[in-house]
């Protein structure tokens, strides 16, 4: 046996070694260097997003389960991670207003209504827009555009001071819904978004329909929506979410019975946080009534918000 | 011309009258398309940088008196007192603050997920939507949540719940700490503001810096691991200068965004814009100006936004700068 091993090493021991042989045994050692190498790395790199991923959910989960905690338990000096008991009566507590001495549910219907509303309203004017910049000739067409575009780069605080005397002063809108409507209707970058839309439908089609005798609107209802649905879709989602999440003109502008659901969020928040009755639980559970319809929507339309997120850099 | 002194004299048909307002409405049936659009801009984006520049150095001005028909005095007035209010200086250094260490901060952050997910195949689009989820959540509801973990609990002076996040640090036999209560220091507060920042800034700039990865042509990194160069080398020497257009991009408009901070410092301290008892410790440049707003000083409010924008101007004045040298191609 040893003798049989000895001659066996021997024959494979690389006395006589070859060029050739050497530089494929240093290929097959490094190939295998080098996936041991992809293999740890790629541990490495699932480690990293594992955990990056975890702290990212976690305040979701923390919202979660808070939301159905009873308040002693939520009190109690160590926090648990599971709840004993699911106190579901705090759902139905952020919508009484005895317990919470906010009229949570008609702030979120008046949401709904702006949302919808101004929603509508600026994809009207929006089409409109985009429509005479992409398709029409007309004079000072690039002025135009181009000063739309400058209104850009102005920081949005710059035009809230004025809005308000106008608004409140001037107007008489105090407290109306027009007041939460009008002044954001016109978005320049969305008018920008939907006319590069535009461009790309051939203009021959445009022209064709004219010679058939199509009207302009038929034109833009027939051919023109229906061919840039998705980013009609992307500026809708984007407005409702807008509309969901704004927090600081409403709160200058309206009071009580018409405000945002944002503003009465944060009402919640500073009447149960401090003194001798805090209340965490009520307040995750209406965290979640405001931040679950908005992941849904996430879920199910995340191509269209991805889109358009991507190319503007600003929410809403 | 010559058409115009002829035309009073042949009266027009029905039907060359129909062409004639169809080629009129032609002409201008653009603008009526656009009309909605530019009277709202006129009123609400237009008109609102001439008036705030107007106002902004009408001394003393207040809407409610100008109704009333008074008139102001044209000067600085209204600079000097949004300079000299006594937060002033504490506004503008937390605004500062923040954005100089979130902006880094969260955009080292995203490029690194960014090029982890660039490098997996399985559970990547899971992992992805994860990222994005900060996104498309309510800055005051999350800033809410984040409080919530943070916070300590004391009825009547007795401690009751440490929050979640002393429990995780007990738990590893550290002491608690007062991040966001009415004992805590300047320093946990805005340890907790920042981590909060990073969270919400995070997804927008992966979601950047992923587009901009994938769009870079694979061969590059062929070519750079023929040539056998280490994956650090690959990502300084390839991926940063490749992606350098789209980082310059998420570096601007963090700083942008960051100079702007207020509803995440609202979301976790509320309106007054500090830890109970602490009020206006944490104050930022757009706080300054809602406080002067809703004081009714509303030319002062104006003072304060025309210095911000000129802040934002030279910021990013200097970030085009700096990138114009720095950014390939």
């Amino acid at each position: 046996m040893e003798a049989e091993n000895m001659e066996k090493i021997e024959e494979t021991s690389p006395q006589p070694e070859t060029p050739r042989g050497m530089a494929e045994k240093d290929i097959n050692k490094t190939a295998r260097a080098q996936l041991v190498g992809k293999i740890f790395v790629q541990i490495g790199l699932y480690l990293f997003l594992t955990v990056m991923a975890v702290i990212v959910l976690f305040p979701f989960y923390w919202m979660l389960i808070s939301s159905v905690k009873s308040v002693a338990e939520y009190n109690a000096l160590n926090p648990t991670l599971w709840p004993k008991q699911f106190v579901w009566s705090n759902y139905a507590d952020v919508f009484s207003a005895e317990a919470t001495g906010i009229d949570l549910g008609r702030m979120f219907l008046n949401t709904v209504i702006v949302g919808v509303v101004s929603t509508i309203l600026s994809l009207i004017v929006t089409v409109l827009s985009a429509f005479a910049l992409a398709r029409l000739e007309f004079r000072g067409k690039n002025i135009v555009f181009g000063a739309m575009l400058a209104t850009m780069m102005i920081p949005g605080e710059l035009f809230t001071v004025t809005n308000y005397i106008t608004v409140v002063n001037w107007l008489d809108w105090g407290n109306t819904f027009a007041a939460l409507i009008v002044p954001f209707l016109v978005s320049v970058f969305y008018i920008y978004l939907l006319r590069q839309n535009f461009l790309q439908i051939p203009n021959e089609l445009y022209l064709a329909a004219k010679v058939d005798g199509t009207s302009d609107l038929k034109y833009l209802w027939k051919v023109m929506i229906p061919l840039s649905a998705p980013t009609l879709i992307s500026i809708t989602i984007l407005k409702m979410m807008g509309a969901w999440n704004s927090y600081i003109w409403p709160k200058l502008v309206v009071g009580d019975s018409h405000q945002l659901i944002t503003v009465g969020l944060r009402e919640l928040a500073s009447m149960f946080s401090v003194g001798n009755n805090p209340n965490f639980p009520v307040q995750m559970a209406a965290v979640v009534l405001v931040t679950v319809p908005l992941l849904i929507v996430f879920i199910c339309f995340r191509k269209y918000i991805m889109r358009g997120v991507s190319r503007s850099g600003t929410k809403g | 011309m010559m058409e115009k002194t002829k035309q009073p004299k042949v009266p027009l048909t029905k039907a060359e009258k129909k062409i004639r307002a169809k080629a009129i409405f032609n002409r201008w049936k653009a603008w009526l398309y656009l009309l909605p659009a530019l009277a709202i801009l006129g009123l609400f984006t237009v008109w609102p940088i001439i008036n705030t520049l107007r106002i902004a150095f009408s001394n003393g001005y207040q809407g409610m008196l100008e109704v009333n028909g008074e008139t102001f005095t044209f000067g600085i007035e209204n600079f000097k007192t949004a300079i000299e209010v006594s937060g002033f200086g504490n506004a503008l250094g937390n605004t500062m603050l923040l954005t100089v260490i979130t902006v880094p901060v969260s955009t080292m952050l995203a490029l690194l997920i960014a090029v982890a997910l660039n490098s997996i195949k399985p559970l990547r689009r899971l992992l992805q939507t994860i990222f994005f989820l900060p996104y498309v959540t309510n800055g005051i509801a999350i800033g809410m949540v984040f409080m919530a973990m943070f916070n300590m609990i004391a009825i009547g002076g007795k401690a009751q719940s440490l929050g979640i996040i002393n429990g995780i640090i007990t738990a590893f036999g550290g002491s608690p700490i007062d991040w966001v209560g009415p004992n805590s220091s300047k320093v946990a507060n805005m340890a907790v503001l920042i981590l909060y920042i990073v969270w919400n800034a995070l997804p927008f700039k992966i979601l950047v810096l992923l587009g901009g990865l994938q769009g870079v042509n694979k061969q590059y990194y062929d070519a750079a691991r023929v040539d056998g160069a280490s994956r650090w080398r690959i990502f300084w020497r390839i991926t940063v200068p490749m992606l350098s257009p789209m980082i310059a991009y998420v570096v601007i408009t963090g700083f942008i965004g960051g100079f702007k901070e207020y509803t995440s410092i609202v979301g976790i301290f509320g309106e007054e814009m500090g830890p109970y008892m602490h009020a206006h410790r944490l104050d930022t440049m757009v706080g300054l100006i809602y406080d002067s707003l809703n004081g009714n000083f509303e030319g002062e409010a104006a003072a304060a936004s025309l210095i911000l924008f000129l802040i934002i101007f030279a910021v990013t004045m200097i970030n085009l700068y700096v990138s114009k040298k720095k950014v390939h191609y």
